[in-house]
């Protein structure tokens, strides 16, 4: 059996961070599990910009944001296994691990941060009617070839999805030399950043199709075409709209899923909404001592702000494992009301923070010229303006603990509409 | 010459091969595909049917409880997975409960051991998870689980073993009679056996005609099925049919040896032979229909949805006989549902017709037994570390949804029937089977199968010819230059 004072599951962007600032508060005895060949994650194969614009104030390429924490996380000494993968966590924190170096390894640790990140929904998941070809890859998949592996996919592609990891593909799969003649959305709205759909699409000359969908898939070996129709209110295709997409190739960009099987196991209560776990204002999951940070606790839209998440992440899995349990203070549960799918934290123990908490929210549509709604029971404590907000684009509210402790048992977000 | 040839290599073709080749007889078994296991054995119930659903004196009746009880030995020797969960057919009124009494009384007929009728209360002591509109079932003890192409994979394997010689890639294009023997073509090659056992599938009177005058047509009739995540897996404990009424024979539901929840299948017949696409009217079918089993279905957790092909024939019943006029030249025809369950008895039909035509002789040796891939996940702790210490590459998790190791999926390319392509490793050792349906593991998957058959990225096919994952970039320039050229 191994100790460690803390264990990160997961190298990519989320665990190096919380590592180095748990290492940057005095914890000694970290070990990050990665299960890939590397360091750095997802960040690897996202070879465009755009990258720490919130962080650095500059924009970087993803290999390049990986690699200031990968620089600082060697600098720091810090334990790492690569190619290795945790099986399973319990909920006393002990671990099983493999690897073709190590073989099977028993782990104890004080904390655990989780930090997996997230997977790509599937065409099965989606259920697409038609045959089962090949050159149907879900866009990371796809990135991963042309990017890091240099080969090409296919030649003429259709993607559904217009997530930002389907907006980058479109522009990238043109780079390569292919065309790609749609991206088909079948919400009225792109799931994706505005600058994506502006510089991949846009600046292509590549129709975004909203309130379209894939309705069958042609090819009994390698795909021949897709069928794609338009879709009425009830997100139902419309006949009479149909029309066929000749392509050799489909990319999938139809939603991310955090992927929280260990979580699972270890018996760590999830919120259904984001598909990650519930969390405190530490981070810490239901399982006392268990944090989760990045997209396994909630899918981000920006790596900056699964920096900003994780930091804070790695300092309180440090205090956790360094400071007495103080007991008193109030918990306040956060609400998501009118507008508002989901906010991270679930819940606020006052006690806990120091003079002001950040909460992460989404909302379930495009919103324009709206306030954004802050209030503790019936008291509001907070009103932004907001020219834009989409479901696309994680929003984040900074809140003085004044005002909670003041406040009642809840504090609810909504969306005041027309209100000027 | 060989005294054999075998045409397909799906489960029926496999089941006969493995059972001939206790026999001193030189065996070809052609498959027209790339790999065995490729059409029907694929893409169905994966049920060994109990027994109850053929009409008695059929053929089906015959071998369907016949064939049932012997997979246990089979499944044992051959290292399958093969569960007896048992099946109920659910009634939800009083009218159907006659039904159960008729397939009661018919499943006596057919040799069915130990049928039962319960009534509503049993039924959902049995399956809490169950309508409680239930107002009876019919409980076959009898009926299991099983993986139907790592049987038929495991039989190609066995068969191999004891001296059967498969050959892929050989598609029948002709056959023609010589003096005692027949030739069969394919293009230009060709290559000649005394007899011919024709396992072609839904192609089996395609075969037939080859040699014979036509007298039965193959009518394809698809099935689409859902495959949902482990998670829902144990929402049943036994297979769930519904009652079959005038309105259609029903679906059924069923949690898969591997944990899956699966439910199927629509019934359509169709033109095409290799119409395999699933439908909006297939979903929207079986959408209703589990909602008929059970209210609060998590339909949010499905996978995958695939198409399977019945090579239904008009008199409804199995052809499995010598033809008339010419001898030698045995059709195993039409082998629709419960085919799978019937495979072993059907194998010992064939054997004994081909006892009556060429007196048979049994090897001295034959050796019975075959091993599975280990499955690193399942292993004890001390096992698992043994393991890694013989062999790392069992230390390497490649697919992170069912932790498949590289040592698995190396296994399955190495054997005697080995993957060649990213489906045929699937089948065999199972990555990319579970939720993200290969997104991470395909392409680890791909680099592997290069490195063990020493070929390039862009030969990696999905499944079939033409089912390239890569395409090679063109050169635009000259200066350009490139391992992809």
């Amino acid at each position: 059996m191994y100790n460690y004072d803390i264990v990160v599951v997961g190298g990519g962007p989320a665990g190096l961070a919380a590592a180095i600032e748990a290492r940057k508060n005095g914890v000694r005895n970290i070990l990050v599990v990665e299960r890939d060949r590397e360091l750095g994650g997802i960040l690897n194969q996202c070879i465009h910009n755009g990258f720490g614009l919130h962080i650095f104030k500059e924009e970087l390429t993803g290999p390049e944001y990986a690699e200031r924490f990968i620089d600082e996380f060697h600098r720091l000494e810090i334990e790492y296994k690569l190619d290795t993968m945790v099986l399973n966590i319990t909920e006393d924190k002990t671990m099983k691990l493999v690897s073709s170096e190590y073989g099977l390894m028993h782990v104890k640790a004080k904390a655990i941060i989780l930090a997996m990140g997230c997977r790509e929904r599937t065409r099965g998941a989606i259920n697409i009617p038609g045959t089962r070809p090949a050159g149907i890859f879900s866009a990371g998949t796809a990135q991963r070839f042309v990017n890091m592996e240099g080969y090409m996919p296919g030649k003429k592609v259709v993607i559904l999805g217009s997530g930002d990891i389907g907006l980058i593909m479109a522009r990238t799969m043109v780079w390569e030399g292919a065309k790609v003649s749609a991206v088909v959305e079948l919400m009225p709205y792109s799931g994706g950043l505005t600058r994506n759909i502006v510089q991949c699409l846009e600046d292509f000359d590549i129709p975004l199709l909203l309130n379209h969908t894939i309705i069958n898939i042609k090819g009994d070996e390698r795909l021949e075409g897709v069928t794609v129709a338009e879709v009425d209110s009830s997100k139902k295709a419309i006949k009479s709209t149909e029309k066929f997409f000749e392509c050799d190739t489909l990319l999938l960009s139809v939603g991310l899923i955090p992927e929280n099987e260990l979580s699972i196991n270890a018996g760590i209560e999830l919120d259904r909404k984001t598909g990650g776990a519930v969390v405190n204002e530490s981070m810490e999951t239901s399982v006392a001592g268990i944090f989760a940070c990045g997209n396994v606790l909630h899918v981000h839209d920006l790596v900056d702000w699964v920096t900003e998440e994780s930091r804070k992440t790695g300092k309180s899995a440090a205090k956790y494992v360094y400071e007495q349990p103080s007991e008193g203070g109030r918990t306040i549960e956060t609400i998501a009301e009118e507008g508002i799918s989901y906010i991270v934290p679930h819940e606020i123990r006052t006690k806990k923070v120091e003079d002001k908490i950040d909460i992460y929210l989404r909302v379930d549509n495009i919103y324009e010229d709206v306030i954004l709604l802050i209030k503790t029971d019936s008291k509001i404590i907070k009103r932004i303006k907001k020219k834009h907000l989409a479901p696309g684009e994680m929003e984040s509210v900074s809140i003085s603990i004044e005002d909670i402790i003041s406040g009642g048992a809840k504090l609810t977000v909504e969306i005041e509409k027309g209100g000027q | 010459m060989f005294d054999i040839a075998i045409i397909g290599a799906g489960i029926i073709g496999t089941m006969i091969s493995r059972e001939l080749s206790k026999y001193k007889l030189d065996i070809i078994l052609l498959e027209k595909d790339n790999d065995v296991a490729n059409g029907a054995t694929k893409a169905n119930s994966a049920i060994i049917h109990a027994g109850y659903d053929a009409l008695p004196n059929t053929i089906k009746a015959k071998t369907n409880a016949e064939g049932n009880a012997m997979f246990d030995q089979l499944c044992v020797d051959l290292s399958v997975p093969f569960s007896r969960i048992g099946s109920l057919v659910v009634a939800k009124c009083e009218e159907e409960k006659k039904v159960l009494t008729e397939l009661y009384e018919r499943g006596k007929k057919n040799g069915v051991p130990n049928l039962k009728i319960l009534e509503k209360e049993e039924v959902l002591q049995m399956e809490p998870s169950l309508t409680n509109k239930v107002a009876g079932a019919l409980f076959a003890p009898s009926a299991g689980i099983i993986g139907p192409w790592e049987l038929a994979i495991a039989l190609a394997e066995n068969a191999i073993e004891n001296g059967v010689e498969l050959k892929l890639n050989y598609e029948v294009k002709n056959i023609t009679k010589e003096k005692d023997y027949y030739k069969i073509y394919c293009d230009e090659d060709y290559l000649e056996a005394k007899y011919v056992i024709n396992c072609a599938g839904i192609y089996a009177d395609k075969i037939n005609n080859m040699i014979n005058s036509p007298y039965f047509e193959i009518m394809p009739d698809t099935g689409e099925y859902q495959l949902y995540d482990k998670s829902v897996g144990k929402l049943f404990n036994s297979i769930i049919f519904q009652c079959p009424t005038d309105k259609g024979k029903g679906v059924l539901a069923l949690s898969t040896v591997h944990g899956n929840f699966m439910i199927g299948p629509t019934s359509e017949r169709v033109k095409s032979k290799e119409n395999k696409g699933t439908t909006r009217r297939g979903k929207d079918f079986l959408k209703e229909n589990i909602r008929d089993l059970c209210e609060e279905f998590p339909y949010s957790k499905i996978i995958t949805a695939f198409t399977g092909l019945r090579a239904k024939v008009i008199s409804e019943d199995f052809i499995i006989e010598e033809t008339g006029n010419s001898s030698g030249f045995i059709n195993v025809a039409g082998i629709d549902s419960p085919g799978l369950s019937a495979s072993p008895a059907i194998a010992k039909m064939v054997v004994n017709i081909l006892n009556n035509i060429a007196s048979l002789e049994k090897k001295e040796k034959f050796n019975e037994k075959r091993k599975a891939i280990t499955q690193f996940i399942t292993l004890s702790d001390d096992e698992k570390s043994e393991l890694i210490k013989k062999d790392k590459r069992y230390g390497k998790i490649i697919c992170r949804c069912e932790n498949i190791t590289e040592g698995e999926i190396v296994d399955s390319i190495k054997r005697s029937v080995g993957a060649t392509t990213v489906d045929g490793v699937k089948r065999r050792a199972r990555p990319g089977s579970g939720r993200c349906q290969g997104g991470f593991c395909s392409p680890r998957v791909m680099e592997i199968l290069t490195r063990e058959l020493n070929v390039g990225m862009y030969e990696i096919l999905k499944s079939n010819k033409g089912s390239y994952n890569l395409i090679k970039r063109k050169v635009e320039n000259e200066n350009w230059s490139g391992e992809n050229v």
